[in-house]
């Protein structure tokens, strides 16, 4: 609770900030309760981010523990069950509590000043949609300290290791996934409806910015399997507590089923955490290069197809399971079509890229790194695609070295990079440029150190999620937990940054990047508390991003 | 579009509707792992029913209050519209699992097909549907199951006229006709209330004559979880019939704006339009 109120603290003087910057006074309770009760979009945004940080440095401190556990071969310092606890806890709190939450937040501060809307469409719904995370988080990190430990069954909690053979704790998992998945769903709502029906008079849908479109689309696909992980989550809570065979063979079900259902909504998962990423690179590579977006057209249309590819694909996680060969070439082939519009994003970012006045500021370091690094771990995930060789690579540190990729110098960079973009428009302060560029060289040698290595421990046959391993895996493991222990503490830097820019800093004008173009650069910065009270004027012929 | 889109001051029902959810997760959660936690429970859900009566309360009042305009009315048919897709993939979930366990799963423990190595775990087995056998006999499945020409047919009558019901009650409250209206919605809720003590009747019969049991085997599991949601949902919706009854009487809904009615129709709709499912792929095939 202590940390709690030193968040609120922290962060009431952002918006005290804001609210001074603007005619509005605050309104309603102050104090901790104030933040309880809010419907402010810009607020609620920032509790998103706030809650996303602190999962972040949680989600964080467990990857080192693994780290620290995987420095060496052998056992060092924790217990093969506190291992596995580990690894589960870390990929849940990373998925559910830092990545998608951060995206939820940037959704809440600039989907209403991106499209001119006075907040969002349904504010008292956003506050029950954050509010439910500390609680659904509460709940998962309490069960590390009941009775039989946390969940052990890895981030997937595969049928039967999370039914038959799980700890008395699973049912507290259940509960808080079952929060956490309301909480994704009403807010997915929310965004979709804000933006469908609150932009300003004369924004057609393909004015919209890139960074509305990719959150319209992500947050179809929430709607669409965020259900589906409740109802699999609902089956294992019947199959423990109440008998249940839909994961039991011996009763006539199948644990592949658990698989089948959980990739349903596993795969686009791993689309909802990225897609958003996406939107926010095809926002600042133009900024920076001081060109309009290469290919706005062909962005959204790619963005929509790796949509509703994501829905066709969910088996190749499965490869080794023992699915029919029909199966297998179907997956195979509809995952690799992915690569496609994919490749057309890479390939416009770059084109955007060409010929532009390029400069390299922080948000620009880190939309570059994406670009670079994220595009790494694509294709290693065409590599994955392969049926055989993921015979050979599956549940190795090569699929760890491919998603860690794509999540971390691909969306967790994303998520800094707009935090570096906005921070003036929030603030009113630009963030320290020489240390952003600190905070983006550490995490790129820290990321690259930690990661790059287990493609190769990986590719040598080390199995993923296991407390020791064979002398021959010694020196990667030393270079990725080195690594590891670099780009976790770079993490601090980033901290400090924020604080900084909450305090002060350079004054940013309301257009705070030379290049920038959208609705909320033409607000104040600090952006006033209420923005949009009246739609603003908007003329696609000049304003929208896809003119000619 | 409007200039004056209205943006609720702060409010207090979504933190207290936070609390009593959590409430109830912490003392399910805490009930099923370790067996205590029932007043957690009890004071969550009672705390549920308390904060939809007093953050709807709110709403209406604001509704009434003409605080809303034709793009707030939007906002709220998109976020229902919304929701019932997300419970439309919810029930798919169910369907999904009923179907691959049907489709491939007990064909393979069987030895039929692509991954009929399975076999080797119970050679004995031999796979029907419904399974009357599981493949480990300590299990076992039911004796009998629900002929689906008696109660199921009444239901799927039942739900189908309660839909054209509530329709003809939707067309009344468009023509003006109030006494029309509050008859054929009366008629709509007594139909569904008929359909869940039938659907009650159902149950028992099935527990206590059938050994049809959430335990007995893939063909309970899959009966008792989609016919149990669906029975949830027509729960759900006959209380929301029932709110828009009282409403009805209090006078509240014009010819042209009601949303909160069109909302209370699209979701015993969908309800309907569930159960088809179920009695075609649960009961009948």
């Amino acid at each position: 609770m202590a940390s709690e109120t030193s968040q609120a603290t922290l962060h009431s003087s952002v918006s005290d900030v804001a609210a001074g910057g603007a005619a509005h006074a605050s309104h309603g309770p102050t104090g901790l309760l104030r933040w309880l009760v809010t419907t402010n979009h810009k607020e609620i945004g920032s509790l998103y981010l706030i809650f996303s940080l602190v999962m972040l440095f949680i989600g964080g401190s467990m990857a080192l523990v693994i780290r620290a556990e995987l420095f060496q071969p052998g056992m060092q310092y924790v217990q093969p069950e506190f291992f596995n606890q580990m690894t589960t806890m870390h990929g849940l709190i990373m998925v559910f509590g830092a990545i998608m939450p951060a995206f939820v937040g940037l959704a809440n501060w600039m989907i209403p000043m991106q499209i001119g809307a006075p907040d969002m469409a349904l504010p008292r719904l956003n506050n029950f949609s954050f509010w439910l995370l500390p609680v659904a988080f509460g709940i998962l990190l309490s069960t590390l300290f009941m009775e039989g430990g946390g969940p052990n069954f890895g981030w997937t909690f595969y049928a039967p290791l999370s039914t038959t053979f799980a700890p008395p704790s699973t049912s507290f998992f259940i509960m808080s996934i079952h929060l956490a998945g309301i909480s994704s769903i009403l807010g997915a709502i929310n965004i979709i409806a804000t933006i469908l029906n609150l932009r300003t008079p004369g924004m057609r849908l393909m004015d919209m910015s890139l960074f509305v479109w990719t959150w319209l689309i992500t947050a179809f696909l929430l709607i669409a399997v965020m259900p589906v992980l409740a109802g699999v989550v609902t089956m294992m809570l019947m199959d423990i507590n109440f008998g249940t065979s839909f994961f039991d063979a011996a009763g006539g079900g199948d644990p592949v089923l658990f698989q089948h259902l959980f990739w349903f909504f596993g795969h686009p998962e791993v689309y909802i955490m990225i897609l958003p990423a996406f939107g926010i690179v095809s926002l600042i590579v133009p900024t920076f290069a001081r060109k309009r977006l290469f290919g706005y057209a062909s962005m959204v249309y790619a963005t929509a197809s790796i949509a509703l590819l994501s829905f066709v694909v969910w088996a190749h996680h499965m490869f080794t399971v023992g699915l029919p060969l029909t199966a297998e070439l179907f997956f195979m082939y509809s995952t690799m079509l992915i690569a496609v519009p994919t490749g057309v994003k890479v390939f416009n970012w770059i084109a955007t890229l060409f010929r532009g006045s390029i400069t390299f500021e922080v948000p620009m370091l880190f939309a570059l790194g994406f670009i670079v690094m994220f595009t790494i771990g694509g294709l290693s995930g065409v590599m994955l695609a392969i049926v055989p060789a993921d015979f050979q690579y599956h549940d190795t540190y090569f699929v760890v070295a491919h998603f860690h990729y794509v999540l971390v110098p691909g969306a967790l960079f994303a998520i800094m990079a707009a935090v570096y973009f906005w921070l003036p428009k929030w603030t009113g302060h630009y963030a320290s440029e020489t240390l952003g560029k600190w905070h983006f060289w550490l995490s790129v040698i820290g990321v690259n150190l930690t990661f790059f290595p287990m493609h190769f421990s990986g590719l040598a046959g080390m199995p993923r999620r296991i407390p020791d391993y064979a002398l021959q895996f010694a020196d990667f493991n030393m270079i990725s937990s080195i690594g590891g222990f670099l780009f976790g503490f770079s993490q601090l830097i980033f901290v400090w940054v924020v604080i900084k820019a909450v305090r002060g800093g350079r004054k940013a004008p309301a257009k705070a990047w030379e290049g920038a173009e959208g609705l909320e650069w033409t607000v104040p910065s600090p952006a006033p508390l209420h923005t949009f009270d009246t739609p603003p004027a908007y003329d696609p012929q000049t304003d929208s991003p896809s003119r000619h | 579009m409007t200039s004056q889109y209205y943006v609720p001051p702060t409010s207090k029902w979504p933190i207290i509707a936070v609390v009593v959810l959590g409430s109830t997760a912490v003392g399910a959660g805490a009930l099923m792992s370790y067996g205590s936690g029932l007043p957690f429970l009890l004071a969550g859900l009672v705390g549920i029913a308390f904060v939809m009566y007093g953050w709807f309360r709110d709403v209406v009042n604001e509704s009434m209050g003409g605080l809303y305009d034709s793009q707030m009315d939007r906002s709220f048919r998109q976020g229902m519209g919304w929701f019932i897709f997300s419970e439309v993939m919810f029930f798919a979930a169910f369907f999904g699992a009923l179907f691959y366990i049907r489709v491939f799963a007990l064909p393979w423990l069987d030895g039929q097909g692509a991954k009929g190595i399975t076999a080797l775990l119970w050679p004995d087995f031999s796979a029907s549907w419904p399974l009357m056998q599981t493949p480990d006999p300590s299990i076992g499945g039911p004796q009998a199951i629900i002929n689906p020409w008696t109660l199921p047919l009444i239901n799927t009558l039942l739900l189908v006229s309660s839909s054209v019901t509530l329709t003809i009650a939707h067309h009344a409250l468009k023509a003006g006709e109030r006494v029309k209206l509050r008859n054929w919605l009366i008629a709509t809720l007594v139909l569904g209330l008929v359909f869940l003590v039938i659907q009650g009747i159902e149950y028992v019969e099935a527990w206590t004559q059938l050994g049809l049991t959430l335990q007995a085997g893939i063909y309970g599991s899959t009966f008792f979880l989609l016919t149990g949601f669906h029975g949830l949902h027509v729960t759900i919706g006959a209380i929301v019939l029932a709110v828009l009854l009282v409403r009805v009487l209090k006078g509240h809904f014009s010819a042209d704006n009601h949303f909160a009615f069109e909302a209370g129709a699209w979701y015993w709709h969908f309800v309907d339009v569930v159960w088809i499912g179920l009695f075609l792929f649960v009961y009948v095939f």
